[in-house]
């Protein structure tokens, strides 16, 4: 009994010089698939080691059902310590109201401008010279998944580019399997129109329509042929009636389709599977036509608390998401690629070094959260869902996509 | 005592009154303050946050030009014109078997009203799973020799609605067969045998006596369906959540993404707007036949 008092006192008075600055932050997020849970509690061990507390607020239905909730409980002045956004215009309002914790003092200490790279990660958390989040990783969704058994089945060789896989396609088809899987939700059309689109027109003609906004490239030949690519994909796509993304990639998987558009976070379901990059499955980034990866992915904003306690803690927190230690535990469970350059993956897969040479090389392009507003993406979005479940025509499509686009100049 | 009383009328009766006040708060607050509140900011170029700044009827312009809130407006009526007509005549002649004096009757009741304890959103999970074709009915079906049985409620465009009515109908009927039973339980012994002195057959007593006694029980109906198929959502979101396509989506639907996942509430706001005056063509024709017609009486 003694020992045990004894041994609890001094166990108080270790920790005592800790406690006096632990601070109970609430961090929400919606990364709940296993993946995801165990890349966040890599966050949340490193919190908990630096002397602080991570209370852990995981919203389960993704983004779409979790980004509502967050707002809502930011403008209804219930807000929480930090919470994951996508890079970009997400939150854009929220800062503009005065509601996020300026951190711009965390990143000039620790040198943020020089070692995030790309450096338009951290353009997306600026707002007006003042710096409002920590970017954590960047996902990229132009990735093509094939699955190489059933090429050896055909007996061809396994497409290196997108035209090769069209070209493919009747193959595969007259050999009884999908040629591209498609989930049902509408984020994923979505997701493969933008993955053709840099792929198909290049990243010049894409950036003159998404970041100088010129309509008349939009409405011009080279999108036409966008459009066309996406009409073609559409045919190929015809007899996949999944939902979920995660069982359109198991259709790869299990060789019932040759090929998928999605994330490199699909690469997480491959390995859990067992199957082995190269050898079982092939990733073409860019759809293997032009190289280039958007810089998507996720970062921490922090409400502003009235706590001077809490706050400190905040800044504490977004130094720490930042740390190389932390990208690499962190990055290496998700399946993303980490923020800074400077950090060694040596454990990283042939896919994910793929991507990070892309990033080096600096092939990179601006992602669609960073360029267009929540309301032009939730339209282009619509119209997606129309145009690959209807036979609507290429050229109507484009014109409805530039008119769209022309709303939100 | 009693001229105190009538010098005071606001005093009379109250704890009664005192009682009342937060109710009458709640519904001039919440429900009155809440809804011209919504309308005005409709005419707001409000995107994530509320602003008060004045656009007139461009949300409404862009609202009535946009394709996905006109599939979902046709959608709406082709689910509410059906699930109305059938609802209200399922249910009805359900209450008339039910009201044939038979044995376990209050077996039969609680069964036909089961379903009607589950939210929306279980309904709609259930019948994914049923409605499945490679694990629900359909698949029963084929196992059990009809082998080119094709009927696919979840995943083709063109039936996708009917998959939802099925669900709908399932879930609501036992609530409108308990009204109707209701009432018919409230007319008289004595027009039953009236008729049957005069020998009229028991389906045209039905049809051209008690049907026409009955019309505040079918209203009643009515507006209760009605209005639960304008606010259809979450039966959608569970079963379909609007898909493929947007072959099943809902006007509800368009609300919620515009308001949250679009960040548009400017627009959210102009389409439950227009919600708000559909239900009124509802109501308004209702609370004239029920209200007005007794001052005529």
């Amino acid at each position: 009994m003694k020992t045990k008092t004894l041994a609890a006192l001094l166990c108080s008075a270790v920790a005592v010089p800790l406690a006096a600055n632990a601070v109970d932050l609430e961090v929400t997020h919606w990364w709940t698939s296993g993946g995801e849970a165990a890349a966040v509690a890599e966050l949340a061990k490193a919190f908990d080691a630096s002397g602080d507390h991570w209370v852990d607020g995981a919203i389960a239905g993704s983004g779409g059902t979790a980004r509502p909730i967050m707002i809502s409980r930011i403008t209804g002045g219930d807000p929480m310590g930090a919470t994951q956004f996508n890079h970009g215009q997400q939150a854009m309002e929220l800062v503009e109201a005065g509601l996020m914790l300026d951190i711009t003092d965390v990143a000039e200490a620790n040198n943020w401008k020089s070692i995030v790279n790309p450096p338009s990660l951290l353009d997306a958390c600026t707002i007006d010279g003042k710096i409002y989040c920590a970017p954590v990783n960047i996902h990229s969704p132009e990735w093509l998944w094939i699955s190489n058994k059933v090429y050896e089945d055909l007996g061809i060789p396994v497409p290196q580019n997108w035209n090769e896989f069209v070209a493919s396609a009747p193959q595969v088809e007259a050999a009884g399997k999908i040629p591209l899987a498609l989930g049902g939700q509408p984020w994923q059309s979505n997701l493969a129109f933008g993955a053709i689109s840099v792929a198909v027109a290049g990243l010049d003609v894409w950036k003159k329509v998404n970041v100088d906004k010129d309509m008349d490239v939009a409405a011009g030949p080279e999108y036409a042929a966008v459009f066309k690519a996406a009409a073609d994909a559409r045919k190929l796509a015809a007899k996949s009636n999944v939902q979920d993304w995660n069982q359109a990639t198991n259709l790869v998987i299990t060789d019932q389709a040759a090929a998928q558009i999605m994330g490199d976070w699909a690469q997480g379901e491959f390995a859990v599977a067992g199957e082995v990059a190269g050898k079982d499955y092939t990733c073409l980034p860019g759809l293997g036509l032009n190289a280039y990866l958007s810089t998507g992915g996720d970062a921490f904003y922090f409400p502003k608390l009235d706590d001077p306690e809490k706050e400190a803690a905040q800044k504490r927190l977004a130094a720490l998401l930042v740390a190389p230690e932390t990208q690499v535990a962190f990055n290496l469970k998700k399946g993303s690629l980490p923020i800074r350059g400077d950090v060694d993956l040596a454990t990283a897969n042939d896919c994910m070094k793929k991507g990070l040479e892309i990033l080096a090389s600096g092939n990179i392009v601006p992602s669609g959260d960073m360029v267009w507003s929540a309301d032009v993406q939730k339209q282009i979005e619509d119209l997606m869902v129309e145009f690959w479940s209807s036979d609507m025509p290429a050229e109507d499509a484009q014109a409805k996509w530039v008119e769209i686009l022309k709303s939100g100049l | 005592m009693a001229d105190g009383a009538r010098r005071n009328p606001l005093f009379r009766n109250l704890t009664a009154k005192l009682a009342a006040v937060p109710m009458v708060l709640t519904a001039l607050v919440v429900f009155a303050g809440g809804t011209v509140w919504t309308v005005v900011y409709s005419f707001t170029s409000s995107k994530l946050l509320p602003k008060l700044k004045w656009v007139g009827l461009d949300q409404y312009e862009r609202l009535w030009g946009a394709s996905r809130w006109l599939v979902a407006i046709e959608n709406l009526l082709i689910y509410g014109v059906l699930s109305l007509v059938l609802t209200i005549s399922i249910g009805f002649m359900l209450a008339v078997l039910l009201d044939q004096k038979i044995r376990f009757e209050d077996t039969f009741r609680t069964i036909m009203l089961y379903p009607f304890a589950l939210s929306f959103i279980v309904t709609g999970l259930v019948w994914q799973w049923l409605l499945n074709p490679e694990f629900g009915v359909p698949s029963v079906i084929k196992a059990m020799g009809w082998e080119s049985f094709e009927l696919d409620l979840l995943h083709d465009p063109k039936i996708v609605l009917y998959g939802l009515l099925v669900a709908g109908l399932w879930q609501g009927t036992g609530f409108v067969m308990c009204i109707m039973l209701a009432g018919l339980r409230g007319i008289d012994e004595d027009i039953w045998k009236a008729c049957r002195v005069d020998g009229i057959p028991r389906w045209k007593t039905y049809l051209f006596v008690i049907v026409p006694m009955m019309r505040p029980v079918f209203i009643t109906t009515l507006v209760i369906v009605a209005s639960g198929i304008v606010k259809l959502y979450d039966l959608v979101v569970a079963q379909t959540s609007g898909g493929p396509g947007n072959a099943s989506q809902v006007p509800a639907m368009y609300v919620y993404d515009y308001m949250f996942q679009a960040q548009n509430l400017g627009q959210g706001f102009a389409a439950s707007s227009m919600m708000l005056v559909s239900v009124l063509i509802v109501l308004i024709p209702w609370a004239y036949l029920e209200f007005g017609g007794r001052k005529r009486g």
